[in-house]
């Protein structure tokens, strides 16, 4: 029990690792059109995440490679029940990948508005469908006693899956603005800040309602103690927002998403993929795990790896923290000819 | 069920086409991670700002990859579970490992400082910098080595034992399936492989430009690096290719048989390799063929006398092990599969070895051969390409050898409706990308090298953010 569990919240880390970084990037992306007002503003803003874009969304493969190890009945399960979604997610994030590194190698503006487009649909699909994912997997979904999904795409598009859909869309959203206020200066900064009051006053009434339906259905003391501290960071980030304290406020934000998808694990567990029909072929951290060889072979791995590659992200995010200006995009000069 | 809608048959072209497209990305991402890295070697000991241009240029072609190569790569991991939740449930205590341990090893190593190294320029000490691009390039070929770990465990499993009561390959040495012989073979071959493409990368860019003397200052040098870069790993690859065949004549034996579409055991003289085959179009029997005596005792045994074992006689030996059945793959593939991969790569290689002869000491060889360089560009990847089409079509029926056929590994709750969209929407989305992308790289490529300025070869630590797109 003790490995398992242990396993269970790495991979839960891994995937708050992931949604709080890669969050931040969806939130960028999502937020080009209401702030990129002319091309230096929105290289600008690509910019801010360039850099590290990728290896946000490597804590994804990295996620879904450990869950894959150590609950091969769990990854089996989820990825082929929500085959569809998944699809969705997948071409959303190629898209958006090659956007980032496309857009610039041209200098026409039908060209870059293609990508942009890109930018912002492969950005706002992912940030609207994991929520969608991840509160089917709380709330459980059909399973056959193979543990195999027996519903249909149409079952997973209910009205909970959709509100924790559009409660990580809006928290991305918010958090990605957040972060562009702490990336960038001057007007882009301001209108950053306000558009981040603004969304977050809806982030925060979407965020409480999916929280407490979470909560009322699927609480425990420490879950509802995860999303109170979540309910209470999002205030937090917004009073700091209004009081120009954009680091403390990105960080908040940080706080908000990983307590709140921390409080959806602890709803889960000891279960990893519920059974709606039927609790006898419910998924658990027992009967979908790998075995204690393998995981004790894995938490060897984690241990030695996790600190090392958290410290050189750490050291990446220190050297790129400086923030980025209009000044620092060079002009274009006509460089590729023919 | 309808065969044209059925799950099996659509997700294994799903999977074949989604491989074999990502593919396409990855030995251009490993080599020329690598050879960038090198170019930015020469330049920190040198100071020549030549080799700061190539390093530059080169490293945005390679860029424009990279990012094709990571998105597409998200795909094949998502995949297993997708498309084969019955095999991912039977191996994954096994699989899963590799798998996990290439994400937290080599891709956060790749993808951290891939970001540092592209908006690194100027903000980096000259020497951290450089280790930025050599950390990238060493975690693309340690993720090469923990997949193909992960694949060896489908062609020749090891380190585990079956449980019966759950139904799966559970791990018992971590160390027994990382140090697979398979992996051990198919590692150094699938690595010589991709220099010899991104070798081809770098002849075929350098070419183009010295046809039209342009850019020689730079290109004359990347010419010859290309050249000597494919011969040496062009002569290495025949040597772990030969190392790989005597690994599989041991392991799978019915696939070498299949390379050869030998279908009587044969041995010495008998055991002949032959270049080229016409036959009846069932396969069946032979109308002509120019044949190699010995070779095929020597491939897959090193010895001129030894016995090679033939379909039939392994179609009988696997009836007896594993219940009826047909356990040969599709022939006619993976002969030609392999005839090609073996001939497509040689032919790279000589081109290599005659080029190096006409450009001899700062000779300038005729435009028609700079011609031939540029459309020989294609030759080591569609090798690699056809070479992976036999590893795995030649495993086939299994998907891991002897424990689980394909036919049994399919999620049984996918539609072929659902399927069949995924295989739409990929091809859609991957062929939109493949011509923008080809259509990127060549304007990149024929654009050359940006001109240097001094502020760019003498930079210290600017204080202002890089900013790249």
């Amino acid at each position: 029990m003790f490995l398992p569990t242990l396993w269970f919240w790495i991979v839960g880390f891994l995937f708050i690792g992931y949604f709080v970084l890669d969050g931040f990037d969806f939130g960028v992306g999502m937020s080009l059109p209401f702030l990129g007002r002319d091309e230096t503003d929105r290289r600008v803003m690509i910019n801010s995440i360039g850099p590290v874009w990728d290896l946000n969304e490597t804590w994804l493969i990295v996620a879904g490679a450990c869950l894959f190890a150590a609950f091969p009945e769990w990854y089996a399960t989820l990825f082929s029940g929500f085959y569809l979604p998944l699809l969705l997610i997948l071409l959303a994030l190629i898209v958006r990948g090659v956007s980032f590194e496309y857009r610039h190698h041209r200098p026409e503006s039908r060209w870059k508005k293609w990508f942009d487009g890109m930018i912002i649909a492969g950005s706002a699909l992912p940030a609207l469908l994991w929520g969608v994912a991840f509160a089917n997997i709380v709330e459980g979904v059909p399973l056959d006693s193979h543990h195999n999904f027996t519903g249909t795409v149409f079952d997973l598009l209910n009205p909970y899956a959709l509100l924790g859909g559009v409660t990580t869309l809006m928290l991305f959203f918010t958090h990605g603005v957040v972060y562009l206020t702490l990336k960038t200066d001057g007007d882009l900064r301001v209108r950053a800040r306000a558009l981040a009051l603004r969304s977050g006053t809806v982030t925060i009434v979407v965020a409480a309602a999916f929280l407490l339906w979470t909560n009322a259905d699927h609480g425990t003391v420490l879950s509802w103690v995860f999303a109170t501290v979540a309910a209470l960071a999002l205030v937090g980030s917004y009073m700091a927002n209004l009081r120009w304290r954009e680091r403390t406020a990105f960080w908040l934000m940080a706080v908000t998403i990983a307590t709140a998808v921390g409080s959806l694990f602890l709803g889960l567990y000891p279960n990893v993929m519920p059974a709606s029909n039927d609790v006898a072929n419910s998924l658990t951290v027992v009967n979908a795990s790998s075995t204690p060889y393998t995981l004790t072979v894995m938490s060897w791995v984690a241990v030695v790896m996790l600190p090392l590659v958290l410290g050189y992200q750490i050291w990446t995010y220190w050297m790129l923290r400086k923030r980025i200006t209009r000044e620092s995009i060079p002009q274009p000069v006509p460089t590729l000819v023919d | 069920m309808n065969s044209i809608l059925s799950p099996l048959v659509l997700s294994q072209w799903q999977f074949g086409l989604t491989t074999i497209y990502h593919f396409l990305f990855v030995p251009l991402t490993i080599g020329m991670a690598t050879i960038t890295a090198v170019f930015q070697s020469a330049w920190v000991r040198t100071s020549k700002p030549k080799y700061l241009q190539l390093t530059r240029f080169f490293g945005k072609l390679f860029l424009i990859n990279f990012a094709m190569g990571v998105v597409t790569g998200i795909v094949q991991e998502f995949q297993f579970g997708m498309n084969w939740s019955t095999y991912s449930r039977f191996v994954g205590d096994v699989f899963g490992a590799p798998l996990a341990i290439e994400g937290l090893l080599a891709f956060f190593l790749e993808a951290t400082f891939i970001g540092l190294w592209i908006f690194g320029w100027d903000k980096l000490p000259k020497k951290v910098h450089l280790a930025t691009i050599w950390l990238t390039a060493a975690g693309s070929i340690l993720s090469a080595y923990f997949i193909i770990a992960a694949n060896a465990f489908m062609q020749h499993p090891v380190g585990y034992v079956l449980n019966a009561t759950r139904g799966r390959a559970e791990l018992t040495d971590i160390w027994a399936v990382l140090t697979n012989k398979v992996a051990l073979a198919a590692f150094p071959h699938t690595i010589v492989g991709a220099f010899m493409v991104s070798a081809a990368l770098v002849i075929c860019v350098a070419a183009w430009h010295l046809a039209r003397k342009r850019n020689v200052e730079t290109m004359k040098p990347a010419l010859k690096f290309g050249l000597w870069t494919m011969v040496g790993s062009g002569i290495l690859s025949v040597f772990t290719g030969d190392q790989l065949g005597l690994v599989m004549e041991s392991t799978q034996p019915m696939k070498m048989a299949a390379a050869e579409a030998l279908y009587h055991t044969a041995s010495g003289a008998d055991a002949s390799f032959s270049i080229f085959t016409l036959g009846t179009p069932d396969g069946v029997s032979e109308l002509f063929s120019i044949r190699i005596p010995y070779l095929l005792s020597f491939l897959s045994t090193h010895t001129l006398n030894g016995t090679v074992q033939g379909i039939n006689e392994l179609q009988a030996q696997y009836t007896a092990l594993y219940g009826p059945g047909n356990y040969s793959p599709i022939i006619w593939v993976t002969y030609w599969a392999f005839r090609w991969m073996i001939g497509l790569g040689l032919l790279a290689a000589i081109i290599a070895v005659v080029g190096l002869w006409f450009t001899r000491k700062g000779r300038d060889p005729k435009r028609w051969m700079y011609r031939i360089a540029i459309w020989a560009f294609p030759l080591p990847l569609a090798a690699m390409i056809v070479g992976w089409i036999f590893t795995e079509m030649g495993r086939q029926p299994w998907i891991v050898f002897s424990l689980l056929k394909t036919s049994a590994a399919v999620s049984p709750n996918i539609t072929g409706l659902e399927v069949l969209i995924s295989i739409v929407a990929f091809t859609l989305v991957y062929g939109a990308l493949a011509v923008v992308e080809f259509r990127l790289m060549k304007r990149t490529a024929q654009a050359g090298p940006d001109a240097i300025t001094p502020a760019d070869e003498n930079a210290d630590r600017a204080s202002d953010p890089v900013t790249v797109y």
